[in-house]
């Protein structure tokens, strides 16, 4: 079992796989997210960065803050080229050229997943390459200013489908991509959030050691779009679960896990109050919004504990 | 035209060295500076872990450090916040559970150490 001690020993110092210094705005979720899934890899770690907030503030000429073999990508290919890298390893090793161990680990935001460099992944995962797949999710392309991508969830105002007189923000539902890539059959899906690191560790060292390629999906909410104070990071993280807007569950080897099962359900209210893009939603004549958000969500977590339940394979 | 090589003999593209953004320090962008009470911590590491910058430094105490009663707190413990790079999100207060972080405005802090 690991503790927060070890943890906070690997994340910790100059020698740590990421350093201080980086450009995330104050009170970012992905700086811990990130630190703790490097640090859940006992072998060295090679990343593959997608564009997007990660990498833009963490390698601004002539600055890094990455201390382990990292590559800059476009939006499309992280997923592409992190299979070119895992076959070249494994020809080198074949050939005797190479006898370390490695894991490679693919590094996107949401639009550099869910949408833009999803057909690469795709492709990845159907070919099994050995790596893990991580999307820090922050519901929108949030380093461009808040554009709308398919992890936007239903109801949420951005600067391409905003609310106002005839809109109540985006109209349609998000993708569920847990469960898109579990229908490669892949040996490990799992879905985490930034507040729980030690649910996150875990699930970061299951997909490190499947047999196979392995994707997590973490939440991560954004301070500057979301409009929060950055003291809030992890209580929006937190609140998300309560309200079983983000279920913690996994997906091994086909078999759905459900990690935590709050109690008591937390109204949706309580994740949508203080964030901008859903102010409007606490508009007199807008209550039906959040109803029918409050009944899609409750459905989504009926449906999981089916499935869970079930014992159907992915 | 210059004489073609094979992909074989390529050179490596650029390599830059690791972890230089240790030289550039974020710690400016603070209006809020976390205010750490020593005697009130547990060393339970939730600070540590959540902070965004990775400027709490921990290290490994055998002889231990007192902490929250007078306890004395072994094995890895927290130091104080690294004002280089703390951006003063005021995550680690939020998030304490004993209260021993606060957050306090910058110019205040720096008022009351340039008092004679």
């Amino acid at each position: 079992m690991p503790t927060l001690q070890e943890i906070a020993l690997k994340t910790d110092g100059a020698d740590a796989r990421i350093v201080s210094g980086h450009r995330m705005c104050s009170g970012c979720g992905i700086g811990p997210l990130i630190k703790t899934v490097l640090a859940a890899s006992d072998k060295p770690v090679i990343v593959l960065n997608a564009t997007g907030c990660l990498e833009v503030t963490t390698s601004v000429y002539p600055f890094t803050a990455w201390n382990t073999p990292w590559m800059h990508l476009t939006f499309e290919n992280a997923a592409a080229v992190a299979a070119g890298v895992e076959s070249a390893y494994r020809s080198l090793k074949r050939r005797g050229k190479i006898d370390s161990e490695v894991n490679i680990l693919a590094v996107g935001g949401d639009g550099g997943t869910y949408d833009i460099g999803f057909q690469a992944l795709s492709g990845a995962l159907e070919r099994k390459h050995k790596f893990m797949y991580l999307v820090y999710d922050n519901e929108g392309y949030m380093n461009t200013g808040n554009q709308r991508s398919g992890a936007t969830p239903f109801g949420a105002s951005t600067t391409t489908v905003p609310a106002g007189k005839v809109s109540n923000g985006k109209p349609q539902w998000r993708k569920n991509l847990v469960e898109i890539v579990a229908a490669h059959r892949i040996p490990y899906v799992g879905q985490a959030a930034v507040h729980n690191t030690l649910d996150l560790y875990k699930k970061a060292q299951k997909g490190f050691n499947a047999d196979g390629p392995a994707v997590l999906a973490v939440l991560q909410p954004c301070t500057t779009n979301w409009s929060f104070d950055p003291a809030l990071t992890m209580q929006y993280s937190k609140l998300a679960v309560e309200t079983n807007f983000w279920p913690l569950y996994e997906i091994e080897n086909g078999v759905v896990h459900v990690n935590t099962k709050p109690s008591n359900r937390k109204p949706i209210e309580e994740f949508l109050k203080g964030q901008t893009r859903f102010r409007h939603l606490f508009k007199p004549g807008n209550e039906h919004v959040i109803v029918e958000m409050q009944k899609m969500i409750d459905d989504e977590w009926a449906r999981l504990l089916k499935l869970e339940e079930s014992g159907i394979q992915f | 035209m210059s004489e073609r090589k094979t992909w074989q003999e390529l050179e490596l593209g650029v390599e830059l060295p690791a972890a230089t953004s240790l030289g550039y320090k974020t710690g400016g962008w603070r209006v809020l500076r976390p205010v750490w009470n020593a005697s009130e911590c547990i060393h339970c590491m939730i600070c540590v872990n959540y902070c965004p910058d990775m400027a709490i430094p921990v290290t490994k105490s055998e002889e231990g450090v007192a902490g929250k009663g007078g306890r004395l707190f072994k094995g890895v413990v927290r130091l104080e916040t690294n004002l280089d790079y703390c951006k003063g999100c005021g995550i680690c207060a939020h998030e304490c559970p004993t209260k021993c972080l606060s957050m306090i405005r910058e110019e205040e802090a720096e008022q009351a150490s340039c008092k004679l």
